[in-house]
């Protein structure tokens, strides 16, 4: 960021203002004892705190500036006393002679303001210059609004300290190697100063006028000499932000020099002034001196800018190219402003080191292309949704356009309204505000004449200042005619866009019943159109932000020539920073790893881990440990097999391992330690061999939205054994659920659930059925069946795991039976045998009648 | 004799199983109702009578101009919550509603591999969500056909599009939509496989992807939130420019491709070694 008040944003230009404020308090109560004290050499540098050594510099940090007094021009043109001026030395790091850039601040800031570019440009390697103007922070004098004899004199002094420094490098004794560099009022100093001083090698000016009188008295009728509409809000502004006093003391002119105190008193009361004050404003604009710039120029220029709209830089753009047409010249627009728009300040800093590098250092390459920023709006009501295209083209169009393109207007003529004292006003765009004067943007309906075109039908890049011409009548003669014409867009969706709230003021002299024909330049802008959107050329006769004339009048607006003339270019988008198909691939190379990824930690399959000697054993489990992460030892080293071809009880109390234990066997949970192997195949989640096994595990599970058979049907498709019979008939028929087969599960009790789950384990007949608790839920009758079941499918070869915490269930069912507790193996054996005698005992006493006191305490 | 599983969960059966739940028919009712209610509420609702002609797009005015624009509005309300949340059920009911329903173990035993189960299970998600954003549209259209006719698309940044380039707009828009939606179903998916309450999955996932939405309205958080998944959910209007820009649409989906790739990823990886115990 370069300045102050005068280059943009309006948060920026409320911190621009307070900084001055600051500096200035603090300059007055500074400079009191000694208050114009002269420096006696004028080349010579004031050290602040070491007067004995002057100018005497050590290669110092960067972010830690040497801070010097400069003196520098005149006082007043009576008064020869050179004024005191407070510098800024940021050094770089490396050593050896360096080239200086001066960095000259906007209007209300300070060295300060550009304290930041400064250390930018230190790290770059050059020697950056940061002062405060006269009239500004601590330095001493009145603002002379860049006077040749003033503040244009103080930048030569500097570049003459500056030559006397060490480590600055010369092109010749008293020629240091440098460039100036400032925004807005800084921007036109750093023009004056090239104009003036031909030491300077390079220069760089963003947001700032050509011609002052243009500039706060616009006048867009083409060809017209007369003085045009005064800018009132933005002069009263920029004079506001010059005159801050300290409490008690204030001040009219605050700290301006008179004659542009008187100037500026004169334009608010009369809105004109007179030779003298025109003499003045001519001395202070770049245009007095622009055929005589030779260095290299970076002229940059904001499109939302109502202040030094894009017409002033390109003037001094044309100006440049006449006098000397081999003078390296880029100009740039990019999209911000005085009135805000979206900063582009850091690719513009960069821009800016990029060409003292290339003209300071012959470093680089900065292309001499056009670039403009194309501003595309929020869509459908989003409040963050602009964006910002950088575009190109190798040679400056201007702000005529490359071509002319007509676009026919329809055209009746129409009466307006010249209010008296011109209010109410309509409003386009206020200082400070900026774009954001849009949102109260709203003609005064019998104020303006508007003419519309029709639907586009191609797209249109509107690239500079279009014209209209239109005839003006007025029934009675009046002496001071100002109007404002604009070129507002207006999409099929209704949306209305006046583009960055600009205006063209236009001020005729005596118009009568005659009508009289004028060309109107319309405020230069770049944007597009597309085919659909309406383009609409307005004349108001108020705007908020001008002086109008005071007397009430009415105006007859006709287009002299049906059509609007719109300048165009063809810009190219700058290569964009990572083109699309990049995003793609990257997120192809990412997803490409992962599925890599995938590929490396797919669960090992154990292809190899079959056990001959276990191909005909259904479970054999080899010291098995289950551990859960909270700590609990769920099984704990168990060994077993089971044998083939009957109904082996897995008995224990609740929490004795059982279920983890057959979750284990269906690869459903992982073993911490140890082996279970299925017909020999060691288990892993999802094993083929698991399809050999149907299991109901702790309760049933069904899609309760579909009925059992829907349900049996679709888990026999998951199981994808399409090639074996499921079965379905018998399976049915053990369900022994009748029409109910056919309502959705959710319909259905907790035994109607449970026979269901355990004819789904049944399907396909697998060799090894795995029931947990079969006979939760039933009643005496379904439990006698289910007994029934299990034992005839045993009867036909294959196996049946039956858990149970019921003594007797195990008794009548199983032919084997293997007993768990705490996570142990207590004892397997026949059922015959181990419960023999012992069938009517509770549980708990079956445990100590086979294993003793030590094992059975705890047992619930 | 071992029975070796050839297909097992056939992705047509498991679309059976989802197809046929009430909460899939829900969903889709949803997609007839906010295009019904948007058209019921600008037919008979009080008259706005907002025609302003400058700010901002009033989006009914929009929608009315015919039945693209209405398809256009739709998507853009739609995107914002709708249709995050129920991709976020599809994808979020994936593993957890299994598990609720006690269903996992048995599938998981049948055998399904855990790997062959997510793969299906998530193109069926897939495949669901994507058909809820093409109800969604086609919905919108006909609706929008019956109440405001076919005129051509109007973009709200200017210009007008023939039939063919309008049908054209509107499949950039629903695919951009349909991919951003990537990053709440990997969310859900991601939660999904590491519960067992399956509105917790979806609802964690609606939650993240909110939270995500107001970071990116804060606008004091500045670039850092060119880095948030959700801050290119609106790319696709770049899309109604008359010259596609396909900067933002091709960043916002290589990021959603990638965190849903990311999350599937760690996702399956904790399925593998996850303990079945619902």
């Amino acid at each position: 960021m370069m300045g102050g008040m005068w280059q943009g944003g309006s948060g920026r230009g409320k911190s621009g203002v307070a900084g001055a404020t600051l500096a200035l308090a603090a300059v007055l109560m500074a400079a009191a004892p000694s208050a114009v004290a002269a420096s006696p050499a004028p080349a010579r540098a004031m050290p602040h705190a070491q007067p004995a050594h002057a100018p005497q510099f050590v290669v110092r940090d960067a972010a830690a500036p040497q801070t010097i007094t400069v003196a520098g021009g005149p006082t007043t043109a009576t008064d020869p006393t050179p004024v005191r001026l407070d510098v800024d030395i940021y050094r770089p790091h490396q050593s050896g002679p360096a080239p200086v850039v001066v960095l000259a601040h906007g209007f209300g800031g300070s060295k300060l303001s550009v304290a930041d570019q400064a250390r930018t440009l230190a790290d770059a390697g050059f020697i950056a210059i940061a002062y405060s103007a006269r009239g500004f922070g601590r330095s001493t004098g009145s603002i002379s609004m860049d006077s040749p004899q003033f503040e244009v004199a103080d930048v030569r002094r500097i570049i003459d300290t500056v030559a006397t420094l060490s480590g600055v490098q010369l092109d010749a004794p008293g020629d240091p190697r440098v460039a100036v560099v400032g925004a807005s009022y800084g921007g036109a100093l750093a023009l004056l100063a090239a104009g003036y001083d031909h030491r300077i090698d390079a220069v760089a000016a963003d947001i700032t006028y050509n011609d002052l009188q243009q500039a706060l008295f616009p006048q867009q009728v083409q060809g017209s000499t007369k003085l045009g509409v005064f800018k009132k809000l933005w002069t009263a502004s920029l004079f506001t932000a010059g005159s801050t006093t300290i409490p008690g003391q204030a001040s009219v002119c605050g700290r301006f020099a008179p004659q542009w105190c008187a100037l500026y008193q004169q334009a608010v009361h009369t809105g004109s002034v007179d030779a003298q004050g025109l003499a003045l404003l001519r001395a202070s604009s770049p245009a007095s001196v622009t055929n005589r710039i030779t260095a290299p120029t970076l002229l940059m220029a904001g499109q939302a800018d109502s202040l030094f709209p894009l017409s002033q830089a390109d003037a001094t753009a044309r100006e440049i190219a006449a006098a000397h047409p081999r003078t390296p010249l880029k100009v740039v627009w990019h999209s911000g402003g005085h009135d805000g728009g979206i900063s582009e300040q850091q690719r513009l800093n960069q821009l800016v080191t990029d060409w003292c590098n290339e003209y300071l250092r012959h470093v680089g390459h900065v292309s001499n292309d056009f670039e403009a920023t194309l501003v595309t709006g929020p869509l459908l009501g989003r409040s963050s949704g602009t964006k910002t295209t950088i575009e190109r083209a190798s040679r400056y169009p201007g702000i005529a356009g490359e071509q002319a393109v007509r676009v026919a207007l329809q055209a009746p003529a129409q009466q307006v309204v010249a209010p008296a004292g011109g209010i109410p006003a309509a409003i386009s765009a206020l200082p400070g505000l900026g774009s954001a004067a849009s949102l109260l943007a709203r003609p005064v309906p019998g104020q303006f004449a508007a003419f519309p075109s029709a639907p586009l039908t191609a797209p249109l890049a509107i690239v500079g200042s279009s014209r209209v011409r239109v005839t003006i009548s007025s029934p009675q003669p009046v002496s001071d005619v100002v109007l404002f014409a604009s070129l507002r867009l207006v999409t099929p969706a209704g949306i209305e866009t006046l583009p960055e709230g600009l205006v063209a003021p236009i001020r005729l002299a005596n118009i009568g019943p005659t009508p009289t024909t004028v060309t109107v330049d319309l405020p230069a802008i770049y944007s597009t159109a597309e085919p659909g959107d309406v383009l609409r050329v307005e004349f108001a006769t108020t705007d908020f932000a001008y002086r109008a004339p005071e007397r009430p009048a009415l105006y007859t607006i006709a287009l002299a020539d049906p059509s609007v003339s719109v300048a165009t270019a063809s810009l190219q988008p700058l290569t964009a920073s990572t083109p699309a198909w990049w995003w793609t691939a990257g997120a192809a190379g990412v997803v490409l790893l992962l599925l890599l990824l995938l590929a490396v930690r797919r669960p090992r399959r154990h292809q190899g881990d079959v056990r001959e000697d276990l191909r005909d054993v259904p479970v054999a489990v080899e010291g098995l440990v289950k551990e859960f992460a909270h700590g609990l030892r769920a099984v704990d080293g168990i060994s077993y097999r089971i044998p083939r071809g009957e109904v082996i009880g897995l008995l224990g109390p609740n929490g004795a391992g059982k279920t983890t234990t057959m979750r284990m066997v269906l690869g459903l949970i992982l073993p911490t330690a140890g082996d279970v192997f299925v017909f020999g195949t060691r288990v892993t989640p999802g094993d083929p061999v698991l399809a050999r096994v149907g299991a109901l595990v702790e309760g049933p599970g069904f899609l309760p939205h579909l009925t059992g058979r829907q349900n049996l049907d679709l888990y026999w498709q998951a199981c994808g054994r399409s090639d074996t019979d499921p079965n379905l008939e018998e399976i049915l028929a053990i369900a022994n659920l009748g029409t109910a087969i056919d309502r959705t599960v959710r319909t259905y009790s907790q035994g109607m659930r449970q026979r269901l789950g355990v004819a789904q384990a049944m399907l396909g007949m697998p060799d090894l059925l795995v029931l947990d608790e079969p006979t939760n839920g039933l009643d005496p009758q379904q439990i006698r069946e289910m007994r029934d079941v299990v034992q005839r499918y045993a009867a036909t070869g294959r196996t049946v795991i039956v858990s149970s915490h019921l003594l007797s269930e195990v008794e009548q069912t199983c032919s084997h039976v293997v007993v768990m507790h705490r996570g142990r193996l207590v004892v397997q054996g026949d059922t015959a045998t181990l419960l023999a005698g012992r069938t009517h005992m509770h549980l708990e006493d079956f445990f100590m009648d086979v294993i003793g006191d030590d094992l059975a305490i705890g047992t619930t | 004799m071992t029975q070796r599983t050839q297909h097992p969960l056939p992705f047509r059966t498991e679309l059976i199983r989802q197809v046929r739940r009430r909460r899939t028919l829900v969903a889709f009712l949803l997609m007839l109702a906010l295009p019904l209610f948007v058209v019921l509420a600008i037919k008979f609702g009080p008259a706005s009578g907002s025609s302003s002609s400058t700010g901002s797009v009033n989006l009914i005015d929009l929608s009315t101009k015919g039945a693209w624009n209405f398809v256009l509005v739709m998507l853009f309300f739609g995107s914002g919550f709708l249709l995050t949340t129920v991709t976020a059920l599809f994808f979020g009911d994936t593993v957890a509603g299994e598990a609720s329903w006690s269903t996992l173990r048995y599938l998981l035993s049948a055998p399904v591999p855990r790997r062959r189960l997510l793969w299906v299970k998530l193109r069926v998600a897939a495949l669901l969500s994507l058909a809820a954003v093409a109800a969604l549209t086609l919905i919108s259209f006909a609706i929008g056909w019956v109440a405001f006719g076919g005129a051509s698309l109007v973009s709200p940044v200017g210009g007008t599009f023939t039939t063919g380039a309008a049908l054209g707009r509107v499949l950039v828009v629903a695919g951009y939509i349909s991919c951003s939606l990537l990053v709440a179903a990997g969310l859900a998916f991601f939660v999904s496989v590491r519960t067992d309450v399956p509105l917790g999955a979806v609802g964690s996932a609606v939650i993240i992807v909110i939270v995500l939405q107001i970071l990116d309205a804060i606008t004091a958080l500045g670039d850092l939130r060119n880095w948030l998944p959700g801050h290119y959910s609106q790319a696709w209007t770049d899309a109604l420019s008359p010259s596609i820009d396909w900067s933002n649409m091709a960043r916002g989906s290589a990021y959603a491709v990638v965190l849903f790739a990311v999350f599937v990823t760690i996702g399956v990886l904790a399925f593998d070694r996850k303990d079945i115990t619902s």
